[in-house]
């Protein structure tokens, strides 16, 4: 019998038997949670049921980070009625100004080999610590807040080696856009990835953060790393090393498919409006020019990412025609930000800086885009309308793309100014 | 007996359920007023009780929103088919009772005449005369489906069980 994935390590686990990609199978759950765009439906689903208590309020979440502070009075009551929910069960809430979701699912709760369902399609992201993380409706977690289990069929793994180092101006950013290029928007559905070879030993678990955060924009159902020295180090930075454990797939698993990257070819890319696999060359995409430039989100919106457009902009004024919205991800990015003068630069350099939240993304508030406007975000998304008006125009790129562009008011090349 | 409304390619839940009205998702009969409207304007106003959504590749890519297929079905869509499904968007049509259909839809035309047959498995295209086939559901999809949704089951059942 031939070994086994990641995935099917872990969900074997939660349903105490081996377990094989295909099969169907109930597992427990170690985590959900839900935001304040799919929550109150989740609440209601669960009084639908008549069930009304989380079978573990320790491990049940809910976070206001969508519309955080609330911009509009809807809002603020759909809020209300989480707050008093999350009383009620004796659950977690997570309020406004403490960031999105993912990124605090990573700093605080999630732990290498936990099956974690979120509804929000980027639960996925929790893949950068070894779990196994995935999105599902407000039904599906209503049951899974309640019964503490939920059903899936145990997925195929596509193994995605990246090898050799990022060129200046690279990120994983490119990595993922190019995996989403080269394999298209539904290329993994139902699949899970599982990402390996040098460059990923390499990389900072923000860095796989934004990897395992768009492995669903390919269509994954989960976007995987196995645990190492990195994730214990995170995690000894976020005070939880106990929670660390290794964890890998068996030499002999079987894979579906094996994909394989070469890290040093790339360069960076650009996902034009308005598909995510859309993605072009930065050197292929001609002259346009943008109104906004969004720096943030569950995909980029960690210290690091703030870094690295930081020292882009550093000394530098943004050009005129150009709004910069910088959004941290979480209280944390925010706190660590303001402690290391980054939030400085960015106020210098003419930026504009929110509470953490998912901000621009969502199209709910600041930094909604009017028609005809064009933006260059670092946020995993660009469909027609995700940003508040479908007449606008999203570009995805990565922070020194977002930084660079900031600076000349049109889409620019990292490499050129640093 | 519904007729068919046609969509393209990568229909997201951004163009089902628009992020601009998001203040609405509590209020799900005044957001099914926008289901649909980044693609096709006139969709909402104009689809009758039992009509069809016939697309092609990746139908519901993006969002883990539910009210997307939720507001899909408040307003009297019978069942949507396509050629192929995001997986979220896909169970969240099962848990909510809403029949997606994977199927070859490139020869159904706007406005054709179609009848969905659950049992048998076809869609039987009466302005062509013709029949589709398609794939029975994963046997706990279907099961879920027909006891009427997640929730119908987890009443009924007061657990998840395969
Ligand atoms: S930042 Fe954007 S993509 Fe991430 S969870 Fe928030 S809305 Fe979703």
């Amino acid at each position: 019998m031939s070994g086994k994935t990641l995935s099917e390590k872990i969900i074997g686990e939660h349903c105490g038997r081996e377990v094989k990609a295909g099969e169907v199978v109930i597992v427990d759950v170690d985590l959900s949670y839900v935001q304040d765009g799919t929550g109150p439906l989740t609440v209601r689903r669960m009084k639908e049921m008549g069930l009304e208590k989380a079978y573990d309020p320790q491990k049940t979440i809910f976070f206001l980070d969508h519309a955080s502070p609330s911009p509009r009075m809807e809002l603020s009551n759909d809020h209300e009625f989480l707050r008093d929910f999350a009383r009620k069960t004796g659950s977690i809430l997570s309020d406004v100004g403490n960031g999105i979701s993912h990124h605090n699912s990573i700093e605080k709760y999630a732990c290498p080999g936990d099956i974690i369902v979120g509804a929000d399609s980027h639960t996925c992201t929790n893949g950068a610590l070894g779990a196994f993380g995935t999105g599902m409706g407000s039904t599906d977690v209503a049951a899974a807040i309640a019964l503490g289990k939920t059903w899936m069929k145990v997925p195929e793994t596509y193994l995605v080696e990246v090898n050799g180092r990022l060129p200046k101006g690279v990120y994983s950013k490119d990595i993922i856009l190019h995996l989403i290029g080269t394999i298209s928007a539904n290329g993994a559905t139902y699949k899970a990835l599982e990402f390996t070879g040098d460059t990923i030993k390499n990389m900072s678990t923000a860095g796989r953060s934004t990897i395992a955060n768009m492995s669903v924009e390919a269509g994954a159902k989960a976007g995987i790393f196995p645990p190492d020295e990195e994730t214990r180090n995170f995690l000894k930075a976020m005070g939880r090393e106990e929670a660390f454990r290794e964890l890998k797939s068996d030499e002999d698993a079987g894979f579906e498919k094996r994909i394989e990257i070469k890290a040093d070819e790339l360069e960076p890319l650009i996902a034009c409006p308005h598909l995510v696999d859309n993605v072009k060359k930065i050197s292929e995409i001609g002259r346009v020019k943008v109104d906004e430039v969004f720096i943030g989100t569950s995909c980029n919106g960690r210290l690091e990412d703030l870094h690295i457009a930081a020292s882009i902009l550093k000394g530098h004024t943004i050009n005129p025609n150009v709004r910069v919205i910088v959004t941290p991800a979480s209280r944390l990015v925010y706190m660590e930000a303001l402690r290391d003068g980054t939030i400085e630069t960015f106020m210098n350099a003419g930026a504009l800086f929110t509470a953490s939240g998912c901000g621009a993304c969502d199209g709910v508030h600041l930094g909604i885009l009017g028609d005809g406007e064009v933006c260059l975000a670092t946020q995993p998304r660009n469909f027609k309308g995700r940003m508040g008006d479908p007449d606008s125009f999203i570009y995805l790129g990565n922070p020194a793309v977002a930084a660079a562009t900031a600076l000349t008011g049109e889409i620019s090349d990292p490499r050129e100014v640093m | 007996m519904g007729k068919a409304w046609k969509f393209g390619d990568s229909i997201s839940t951004d163009l089902i359920a628009p992020g601009r009205y998001f203040h609405l998702r509590s209020n799900l009969p005044e957001l099914a007023k926008h289901v649909l409207e980044p693609a096709r304007p006139e969709f909402a106003s104009q689809v009758h009780a039992g009509d069809f959504v016939v697309a092609g590749e990746n139908f519901g890519l993006g969002s883990s929103r539910e009210h997307a297929p939720t507001i899909i079905k408040i307003a009297g869509v019978k069942a949507v088919l396509a050629r192929s499904f995001a997986r979220i968007f896909y169970r969240n049509c099962i848990n909510i009772g809403l029949p997606a259909i994977t199927c070859n839809t490139e020869e159904i035309e706007e406005g054709d005449e179609l009848e969905l047959d659950m049992q048998k498995g076809v869609v039987r295209n009466r302005t062509k005369g013709t029949e589709l086939e398609f794939p029975p559901l994963p046997p706990i999809m279907n099961r879920i489906l027909e006891e009427g949704g997640l929730v119908a089951f987890i009443k009924a059942h007061k657990n998840l069980e395969i």
